[in-house]
């Protein structure tokens, strides 16, 4: 445990290091406001790479977060246009529920029929973003269509921060206490730690890489409300591609691919260290490409840092080295 | 490929073919090697021996060119010789059959034996043919009946031993390196493997033979060598040493006595099982167990101990049979109900299943309890750290914090983590599998002399184990399976190796009446 809180002091100096470069240029991005600022726009990658954490660390991965995101998004618009009068209660339950419904179809798949996690993932996201394709025949819902309350909630100021802010924050502070005190965060813990051992201490694998997959599903629905009211609008390929960003913020964060290992905190830094790149770089006038480019080299850097902690020190066959270890 | 007849051992073993000496090799911040001496002779078996960790694994990877020493000289006919690579030790002659055999399952017997060094035709390309023939030669020559052109997958462990042995000859080998040879055979596959060292050594082969078993260094070997703790203890011929002299060399110190059972208080009966079959793995196993009792299971790998023990806990289902735990029928469908029910299981491979080595100490432990320091799926940390110290104190496990990950003990260390964690259960009934198997004789002593305490504390203990000496020393009953079903159970005065042994193998004589 304690080489990964040191990597995440590595990534939080990379941050802050980070935004200090920027600072000498365009001081007016380190402003508070424009942290929170930051942050905001940095919300859903959080609160997606928090589900995506729990799945990957039970050696599984989900591919389709950001496809259950645009459908969810899509259905809870759809239901705004319909009844426009409904509370955002509502809309926020069913979101929850229908995300965790289909990150439940993913987990059946994987748990009873045994089916790869990447093949059953990478089939239910063309699935998802084809019947979101069913559902309107690649009709937009744009800002007009959709009524006020739906679409200002996540905007609505919360102590200086919108409510997008405050819901990774809360999203974040859940599964930090869900990972840390929970049997079930301690199971996904074990069976990606080593399943053969789940298995004879009585911990069922598939059902808790289940739990896992509706723990994604459910914050993928979530998110997929918040991002069609934020940004006015829903078609078909809202967050195309963007389940990769969520993969490569918990692999920065030190969230072993292998499972097993990987915190809360260093999952959040990863979705922040991502943010604070997309959104630092083009403030000081690096193109969109060293964007791509040094997010990609962070990815290289944190699977090479993983792979060299992973690596074994040798075995202490002296009786005297044991001593001096 | 030919085997050389023309080195007779008469006249050459005064002078070793291959010697290793004052070898030295450090690893960053252990000695692995320190100044060791090493011979082998042409037609002798040098038996290597020395408790787990006493530093011949790293010698057979010095000798085979995967590691390089630090200091000292190998010699080869008297002339110092380097190998930087494996290819330079296969080049010279040297060759391994390693411990863990490195072998494709997707590959045909030919194309495992000659990976590396196929030969080519004149196109440069896999010269199968040729391939074929000469493995079909050198299996013929070590009396295996394996065809060249099956996959390795198709074959049983024993053949894909000889599979093993049939790469390592397939260079022309002078000095072949044996290591732990028999840990996965059975009897029978013993017997022949000890024909097949019979046969390399007529050959004129120098034979480097590594194992932990004193049965068969005695009756394998011509000479023997002592680690411990990576230093050259001593050297000699077998016929000029006793077993506790042996034994005294390598642990330092004398082992008085290797089976310590203590006497315990045997009481009322707390498992019975009746009537319990499996489709396909075993059938009709019966038996009880008492308090304090170790109930020993005995077999030929393969014969379905660990299968039936695999179904009791849980992990498989049986098709029919009852358990009952002091006379309650107990419905056991997965590990969870049979930790409820009292029965818990440490699996044979303690490294796959044992510890979760990026967890912390504390937590290991209280895994399979957890639900009892918890209130609504909520961890009571506290409770969970009272817990873990409990059990880690009871067995004595020195770290530095209970947060320490797991995968930073020590191996032995490591085990007690499991054991903890097992008997945070408070169970009724364990089940140890092969509970020594590759470990050295001082932590065996360890785990047996804990073993009967758990005993005389009221627990009913059942081990499975294929090492006979274990077996008559630690247990009170011994059932004996062979081939899925239980042959005989014995106690008191018909305990021997031979009856033992006899049942195994399925040999019937007449006084087997009962």
């Amino acid at each position: 445990m304690t080489h990964l809180k040191s990597r995440e002091a590595i990534l939080f100096g990379a941050i802050l290091g980070l935004l200090l470069v920027v600072a000498t240029r365009f001081p007016g991005f380190v402003a508070p406001e424009n942290l929170i600022a930051v942050f905001t726009d940095t919300s859903p990658l959080i609160v997606l790479a928090m589900g995506q954490m729990a799945v990957i660390l039970t050696r599984c991965i989900d591919l389709s977060v950001a496809a259950n995101l645009a459908l969810t998004g899509m259905v809870c618009a759809m239901i705004n246009v319909a009844a426009p009068d409904l509370p955002v209660g509502v809309i926020l339950t069913v979101a929850l529920a229908m995300g965790a419904m289909l990150g439940a179809i993913n987990g059946i798949l994987v748990w009873k029929l045994s089916i790869p996690p990447i093949v059953v993932t990478l089939g239910t996201m063309t699935i998802f973003r084809g019947i979101i394709f069913l559902l309107t025949e690649g009709k937009w819902i744009n800002a007009h269509e959709m009524s006020p309350q739906f679409t200002g909630f996540p905007r609505a100021d919360l102590l200086g921060m919108p409510v997008l802010g405050w819901i990774a924050v809360l999203v974040s502070a859940v599964m930090l206490l869900a990972m840390a005190r929970t049997t079930l965060g301690r199971s996904i813990y074990a069976v990606g730690g080593n399943p053969h051992a789940a298995v004879y201490t009585g911990i069922d694998v598939g059902k808790t890489q289940f739990a896992a997959f509706v723990i994604s599903g459910m914050l993928a629905g979530l998110t997929g409300y918040l991002w069609v009211a934020r940004y006015s609008v829903a078609y078909v390929d809202i967050a195309g591609g963007f389940e990769l960003d969520v993969v490569a913020a918990c692999v920065i964060g030190g969230v072993s691919i292998a499972g097993g290992a990987g915190t809360v905190v260093g999952t959040l830094l990863g979705a922040l260290f991502l943010g604070v790149v997309k959104n630092a770089l083009p403030v000081v006038d690096i193109s969109p490409f060293w964007q791509l480019a040094i997010s990609g080299a962070a990815i290289i850097i944190a699977v090479a840092f993983n792979a060299q902690s992973g690596r074994t020190k040798g075995r202490v066959i002296l009786k005297s080295a044991e001593h001096a270890q | 490929m030919t085997f050389q007849a023309s080195e007779q051992s008469g006249d050459t073993a005064f002078a070793p073919v291959l010697s290793l000496d004052n070898i030295t090799k450090t690893f960053p911040g252990v000695k692995a090697l320190d100044g060791v001496e090493l011979h082998l002779y042409a037609g002798e078996v040098t038996a290597l021996i020395g408790e787990n960790g006493a530093g011949k694994s790293t010698v057979v990877k010095t000798l085979t060119g995967i590691y390089q020493p630090d200091g000292g000289q190998i010699m080869l006919d008297g002339k110092p010789v380097h190998f930087p690579t494996p290819q330079d030790a296969a080049d010279a002659g040297v060759t391994a059959i390693h411990q863990e055999t490195v072998l494709f399952d997707e590959l045909t017997v030919a194309e495992n034996v000659f990976i590396g060094h196929a030969p080519k035709n004149r196109f440069g390309l896999i010269d199968t043919k040729a391939m074929h023939a000469k493995t079909t030669e050198i299996l013929a020559s070590i009396g295996a009946p394996i065809d060249a052109g099956v996959k390795l997958k198709d074959l049983g462990i024993a053949s894909r031993h000889l599979v093993a042995i049939a790469r390592a000859l397939s260079v022309e080998a002078r000095v072949v390196i044996m290591d732990e040879p028999t840990a996965a055979l059975s009897q029978t596959e013993i017997e022949e493997l000890y024909d097949l060292v019979d046969t390399l050594k007529a050959q004129g082969k120098a034979i480097l033979f590594i194992s932990h078993k004193f049965d068969e260094i005695f009756r394998i070997a011509d000479r023997f060598t002592v680690f411990r703790d990576g230093q050259f203890v001593g050297a000699g011929k077998m016929a000029d040493i006793k077993e506790a002299e042996l034994v005294q060399m390598m642990v330092g110190r004398a082992v008085e006595q290797l089976f310590p059972k203590r006497h315990a208080e045997i009481g009322d009966e707390v498992l019975k099982v009746v009537g319990y079959s499996h489709p396909t793995e075993f059938e009709d196993i019966n038996f009880t167990l008492r308090r304090g009792e170790i109930l020993g299971f005995y077999g030929l790998v393969g014969a379905g101990r660990s299968e039936f023990m695999q179904s009791l806990i849980g992990i498989t289902r049986p098709s029919k049979g009852v358990v009952r735990i002091d006379g309650t029928v107990q419905v056991i469908r997965s590990p969870a109900d049979a930790i409820q029910a009292g029965i818990v299981y440490v699996p044979e491979d303690r490294g796959k299943q044992g510890a979760i080595v990026d967890m912390p100490i504390f937590q290991n432990v209280t895994l399979p309890s957890l639900h009892k320091t918890s209130r609504n799926g909520f961890i009571r940390l506290a409770e969970e750290f009272a817990m873990a110290r409990e059990y880690t104190e009871r067995l004595d496990l020195r770290a530095a914090s209970l947060n320490t990950n797991v995968g930073a003990l020590s191996g032995g260390n490591q085990q007690k983590v499991v054991i903890a964690k097992w008997l945070a259960t408070q169970p009724r009934v364990i089940i140890l599998d092969e509970p020594t198997k590759g470990i050295d004789i001082g932590s065996k002593a360890a785990v047996h002399d804990f073993m009967s305490e758990l005993a005389a504390q009221g627990l009913s203990v059942i081990m499975v184990s294929s090492e006979i000496p274990e077996i008559l020393g630690m247990s009170d009953r011994v059932i004996v399976m062979r081939e899925g079903r239980m042959v005989v159970e014995l106690q008191g005065d018909d305990l021997s190796p031979e009856t033992l042994v006899r049942h195994a193998v399925g040999i019937q004589t007449k006084g087997d009446a009962a």
